[in-house]
């Protein structure tokens, strides 16, 4: 089995954004970035279907700045085997991102696309069921459990009443939520040797693909101040506090 | 303007959900609502009963039971060039067909929209929530999820025509299994009340404590990701930017530290309460009442001072 494996560079999720004061955007100056954490599960889960002779190839593709060459190397040092960044300093919406990977898709031919259940940046859940819509693919989105079975997926899914498992057969796409498993860290012989790995850097314009926006960012605010801060000396003044807006809730 | 609303039900009920997204979508158009699945007449009479809904078409078939999304795109293709709006609250089945029918009919869709400017212009959070985006798209259609939990329910008192459909699809997506999280809680995501839990609990047997509060308030219950990861609480009870997104008008936060990622699930909320023995924690910092202590201690006589 072959993979692909969509990876994105992000703001690290442990930074605490701030909007622009002009409200463009927000804060990416002097911003530690690193791989999305959804991705990295997507990329371990990857890994663990090679360990497991499931699979043979895992190539990386990853859209934006050059320096997103940062996020293939890394999943490269966790056992990815080649990388391509298609290369753009463009904002690049989900819709073309998904069809940019169908164009990867259509040259590598793998059996199965791993991509994260959303990019912690944008939070738009969307390139994994796109990309499945435009191949005409099964998708398994929010999975914490795959199996392979001859020929197909079992694929456990986070969903709102609890978890299902579903079978889909290959090939298809799978987007991967936190519990799917542990990532690893790559040891420092496994970043030096990923150096060594082949990483195709190439322009988005040779994919023929228009990244040409579909929405306009009018502005990026704030989200509203939340006054609070009260503390309360002890549990019985909780407890009187707590009274007093349950008795409210019951007046509406 | 016309607007297709995606049902959301399981077991045979509709979800709570519903009527908030139809209350939403009616800012935008004339409201239809499609129910898909499998022997969901139930679900479609609970449907009709919305006010505000103009007709309810109903899709019954086998293909459509798990609600899968090839098949439920497979749907939607075709009934969608009737629509300028097809919408589905940003939960499990919209969050996995919205996208994909998408980027068949070649759009952007926009995802966990919060508030609707005008019939192309909406905002939606970014950044775990600490950024707000403003967006606007001239496309000829608009295909949105909406969170339920930012708009007000629609009333009840209505009988919409209800009208089968025919659906003719297939998926190649097979059902296995699913695992359901037992109780009569409320639902998280509608709950005026909700009670959640850290991973400072220790066990689940601990976590019981939780829902036995909870049960003390008619409250749902909630859990951080690291105490859902531990094992004391079921995955659908996590809040926040990967779990549910809850707007209680009171939300209780026990041994929850408040990281980004559980605040980004209870911006929402009209007022916090926050129990923690670090006066320091984020979520005692925005929370409208903190009390410094040891939760072992604080949330039995929470549910001993609630039964006198
Ligand atoms: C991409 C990504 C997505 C995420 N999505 C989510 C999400 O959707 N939801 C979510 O919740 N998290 C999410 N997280 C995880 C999040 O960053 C935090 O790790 C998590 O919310 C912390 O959970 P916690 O508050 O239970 O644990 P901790 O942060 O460890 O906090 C425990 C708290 O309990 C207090 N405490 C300990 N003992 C006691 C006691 N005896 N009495 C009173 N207080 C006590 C401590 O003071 C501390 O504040 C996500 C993380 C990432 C990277
Ligand atoms: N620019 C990108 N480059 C590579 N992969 C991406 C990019 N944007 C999104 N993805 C993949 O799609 C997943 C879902 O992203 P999104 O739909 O934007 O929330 C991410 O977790 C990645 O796996």
């Amino acid at each position: 089995m072959k993979i692909l494996v969509a990876v994105k560079r992000v703001i690290d999720h442990a930074v605490r954004v701030r909007v622009k004061p002009d409200g463009s955007g927000v804060e990416t100056a002097n911003v530690r970035m690193s791989m999305n954490p959804f991705d990295k599960h997507a990329v371990e889960a990857a890994v663990q279907l090679v360990e497991a002779g499931a699979a043979t190839e895992i190539v990386v593709v990853s859209i934006g700045p050059k320096q997103s060459t940062d996020v293939i190397l890394t999943a490269m040092a966790m056992g990815g085997h080649r990388g391509i960044l298609i290369e753009t300093e463009a904002r690049v919406e989900t819709l073309a991102v998904a069809k940019l990977l169908r164009a990867v898709v259509a040259e590598e031919a793998p059996d199965l696309v791993l991509l994260g259940k959303q990019a912690v940046d944008d939070d738009s859940n969307q390139v994994g069921q796109m990309l499945a819509g435009l191949l005409d693919w099964p998708q398994a989105t929010f999975a914490s459990e795959i199996t392979v079975v001859d020929g197909g997926l079992e694929v456990t899914r986070e969903v709102d009443y609890g978890r299902a498992t579903v079978s889909v057969p290959l090939p298809a796409i799978v987007t991967a939520d936190l519990r799917l498993n542990e990532p690893r860290n790559a040891a420092l012989p496994m970043v030096m040797k990923a150096r060594s790995k082949p990483l195709a850097v190439r322009p988005v314009a040779e994919f023929g693909v228009d990244v040409t926006p579909r929405l306009t960012i009018e502005k990026v605010s704030p989200p509203a101040e939340r006054p609070g801060g009260k503390l309360v000396g002890s549990a019985d003044e909780l407890i009187a506090a707590l009274k007093g807006e349950l008795s409210e809730l019951e007046a509406l | 303007m016309t607007v297709l609303v995606l049902a959301e039900h399981d077991l045979g009920h509709l979800s709570p959900a519903t009527a908030r997204i139809v209350a939403a979508a009616e800012q935008l158009g004339t409201v239809d609502v499609l129910v898909a699945g499998h022997d969901v007449s139930g679900v479609a009479a609970e449907a009709s009963e919305i006010a505000g809904v103009a007709r309810v078409l109903v899709a019954d078939s086998d293909a459509l039971a798990a609600l899968a999304p090839d098949a439920l795109v497979g749907l939607l293709l075709p009934l969608s060039e009737r629509y300028t709006h097809i919408v589905a609250a940003a939960a499990a089945t919209g969050r996995d067909a919205i996208p994909r029918l998408a980027a068949k009919l070649d759009l952007m869709p926009v995802t966990d929209v919060i508030a609707i400017h005008g019939p192309g212009r909406f905002d939606r959070p970014i950044y775990a929530g600490n950024a707000i985006e403003t967006v606007s798209s001239g496309q000829p259609k608009q295909l949105l999820t909406i969170r339920a939990s930012a708009f007000r329910p629609a009333a009840t008192g209505n009988a919409a025509p209800i009208e089968p459909l025919l659906p003719t699809v297939g998926t190649v997506t097979k059902f296995l299994a699913d695992y359901r999280t037992e109780g009569d809680l409320p639902d998280l995501g509608t709950a005026q009340i909700v009670v959640a839990g850290g991973v400072s609990f220790g066990s689940a047997e601990k976590f019981a404590l939780v829902a036995d509060l909870a049960k003390a308030l008619g409250a749902a219950v909630g859990a951080t990701r690291a105490a859902v990861d531990a094992g004391y609480a079921p995955n659908d009870w996590q809040v926040g930017q990967t779990g549910k997104i809850v707007a209680p008008d009171l939300y209780i936060g026990i041994g929850v530290s408040g990281a980004l990622q559980h605040l980004a699930g209870i911006q929402g909320a009209k007022k916090i309460i926050a129990i923690n023995k670090d006066p320091e924690a984020p979520l005692m910092k925005i929370a409208d009442y903190a009390l410094v202590g040891d939760l072992f201690e604080i949330v039995p006589a929470l549910i001993e001072a609630l039964k006198r």
